[in-house]
């Protein structure tokens, strides 16, 4: 592939190997002894808008007249980088992900050449696991993650319909050492209760996500429902954090950086404070709640902020019986993106600040272009050893009911 | 200190770049606008393979004599080369992170011989 470079410059790659991307995460691997412990990854990506599974989950929609318009949009549209046209009715958003080709795995990730013994993603997916020592992944879409925002709330519907049952059949039903958390379609309550029916006891299914951009407040009573049948599951509820450009709050931001930097937390933040305002941890006390790809250093902001409000306005949140800290020190993070600030006494006071050591769980994002390797966690100096294996599995393990989790990475 | 053959000035172009090792070692070879540079291929990040990515010239605010903000261009002298992890840039000139330039990723001598490159590591 010849890669556009600056001053008109031009490079041909030859190809590319995600083992050969990685080979550096297989020696830190080897160095660190990842195989004497399990490694639970809690959030990462395939893409489905990609050739092989967009034309699978597309025949996976049941409504006629969308499942046309998915087809055709994918057959006039244009083909992206790897050669696919997409599911075509999702919201196309501006993204420079891939910052002008740098992060070179997402235009080069198309040409990667698989054997065809098993699905495209089930092979690229456990490539990555195995070079970072990773054992089991929590899989989400990448594109998808934009439908909360799209104008067509059965759009939202169906395409969740589909993707579920896409995923349980052709991935989680065949690769042990893949989970999901399934996409609930949380402009339509309704729906939701029809997705945790039908897919909450499949194979793989350990919890469900809310893709956390969107305008719907969690503290609707249409949820309850919702948050009541995940209760009696035991099934944790994440919110997954994502932006969006074209809304409004992000209106005057001319950059990406600036764009992904807040709205990775923005909406998160807005939920989570609806959350606790609303009693929602009184009224369902064993709901496990965990938020997913907005870094860590929010929580403290949000700590800090929402004690010192609250002393003050008890009376507008009576339903609390603690302080609204207290409420987010029983809930559950995913690390990436881990902020590493230069002094590090600020990270390990976040992580006292939230129980890392039981509530915090490693996530890669891999293969987004913001991932973070086991190592993150690994090399801080400041936990323990028991601590580390906890952060990078035994929390994953205990919160997602996971049983004992062999070694399975080939490192 | 092991001296590793890179190449030789033919088979060099400007703009090329290797990757040799020595022992666990592993060093990336530039060469650009006529001179070599050499440096370690390990990322301060977290630890990727920092000379492996592309060679982009850094992005520039234009700014007007009356300091408002015009438009972004690539500098006609200042060159990087990108970790493609994760984007982390480095000066191809001295090896520093673009980001935070008190921190460099460690460099190596490039000697020539003839037609011969090698570097020491």
């Amino acid at each position: 592939m010849e890669m556009s470079l600056s001053g008109g410059r031009t490079q041909t790659i030859e190809s590319f190997r995600t083992a050969e991307l990685l080979r550096h995460a297989r020696q830190q691997a080897v160095a660190r002894r990842y195989a004497d412990f399990p490694i639970v990854d809690v959030d990462s990506h395939h893409y489905e808008t990609d050739a092989v599974s967009a034309a699978e989950i597309i025949e996976y929609i049941n409504d006629p007249v969308l499942k046309q318009l998915a087809l055709s949009a994918s057959q006039v549209g244009a083909k992206n980088a790897n050669g696919s046209k997409g599911l075509g009715i999702l919201p196309s958003g501006i993204a420079y992900q891939d910052m002008g080709g740098r992060v070179t795995r997402y235009p080069l990730r198309g040409f990667e050449e698989t054997d065809g013994k098993e699905h495209r993603d089930i092979a690229l997916t456990k490539r990555w696991m195995d070079a970072m020592g990773i054992d089991l992944t929590i899989l989400f879409p990448t594109m998808m993650l934009d439908l909360g925002f799209h104008p067509q709330v059965q759009v939202e519907v169906e395409l969740a319909q589909a993707y579920n049952k896409w995923l349980v059949e052709r991935l989680l039903a065949v690769e042990p050492r893949f989970r999901s958390m399934l996409y609930l379609p949380f402009n339509d309550p309704e729906a939701c209760v029809r997705t945790i029916e039908e897919f909450g006891d499949k194979k793989g299914v350990i919890g469900f996500l809310v893709t956390s951009a969107r305008m719907k407040p969690v503290h609707d009573n249409a949820y309850a429902r919702i948050y009541a049948m995940l209760e009696e599951r035991g099934l944790p509820i994440g919110f997954h954090g994502n932006y969006n450009w074209g809304d409004v709050s992000f209106s005057t931001m001319n950059r990406f950086i600036s764009v992904h930097s807040i709205g990775f937390v923005f909406y998160n933040m807005v939920h989570m404070v609806n959350w606790i305002m609303n009693g929602l941890p009184e009224r369902f006390p064993k709901l496990k709640v965990m938020w997913i790809e907005s870094g860590l250093a929010w929580v403290p902001f949000m700590i800090q902020r929402l004690d010192n409000e609250y002393k003050m306005r008890t009376s507008e949140a009576p339903a609390l019986k603690k302080l609204p800290g207290d409420y987010i020190r029983d809930m559950y993070f995913s690390s990436q993106p881990m902020e590493k600030p230069d002094d590090l006494r600020i990270l390990e006071t976040t992580f006292r600040m939230i129980n890392a050591e039981t509530q915090l769980m490693y996530s890669s994002d891999y293969p987004h272009w913001d991932f973070d390797l086991p190592s993150v966690i690994y090399d801080l100096p400041f936990l323990s050893e028991s601590a580390k294996r906890a952060i990078l599995g035994g929390n994953a393990i205990k919160l997602f009911n996971l049983g004992t989790v062999p070694k399975m990475a080939k490192i | 200190m092991a001296e590793v053959h890179v190449g030789t000035l033919a088979e060099f172009g400007d703009g090329d770049r290797k990757i040799v090792s020595s022992g666990s070692v592993e060093v990336g070879v530039f060469r650009w606008s006529g001179e070599f540079y050499a440096y370690s291929n390990i990322c301060l990040h977290q630890g990727g393979p920092a000379c492996e990515g592309l060679i982009m010239h850094q992005v520039e605010d234009v700014v007007s004599a009356d300091r408002k903000y015009c438009r972004q261009t690539f500098s006609q002298t200042n060159v990087n080369f990108v970790c493609p992890w994760h984007g982390y840039e480095y000066d191809i000139r001295t090896g520093e992170f673009v980001g935070d330039r008190k921190r460099k990723l460690r460099s190596y001598k490039v000697v020539t011989r003839g037609d011969d490159i090698y570097v020491e590591i």
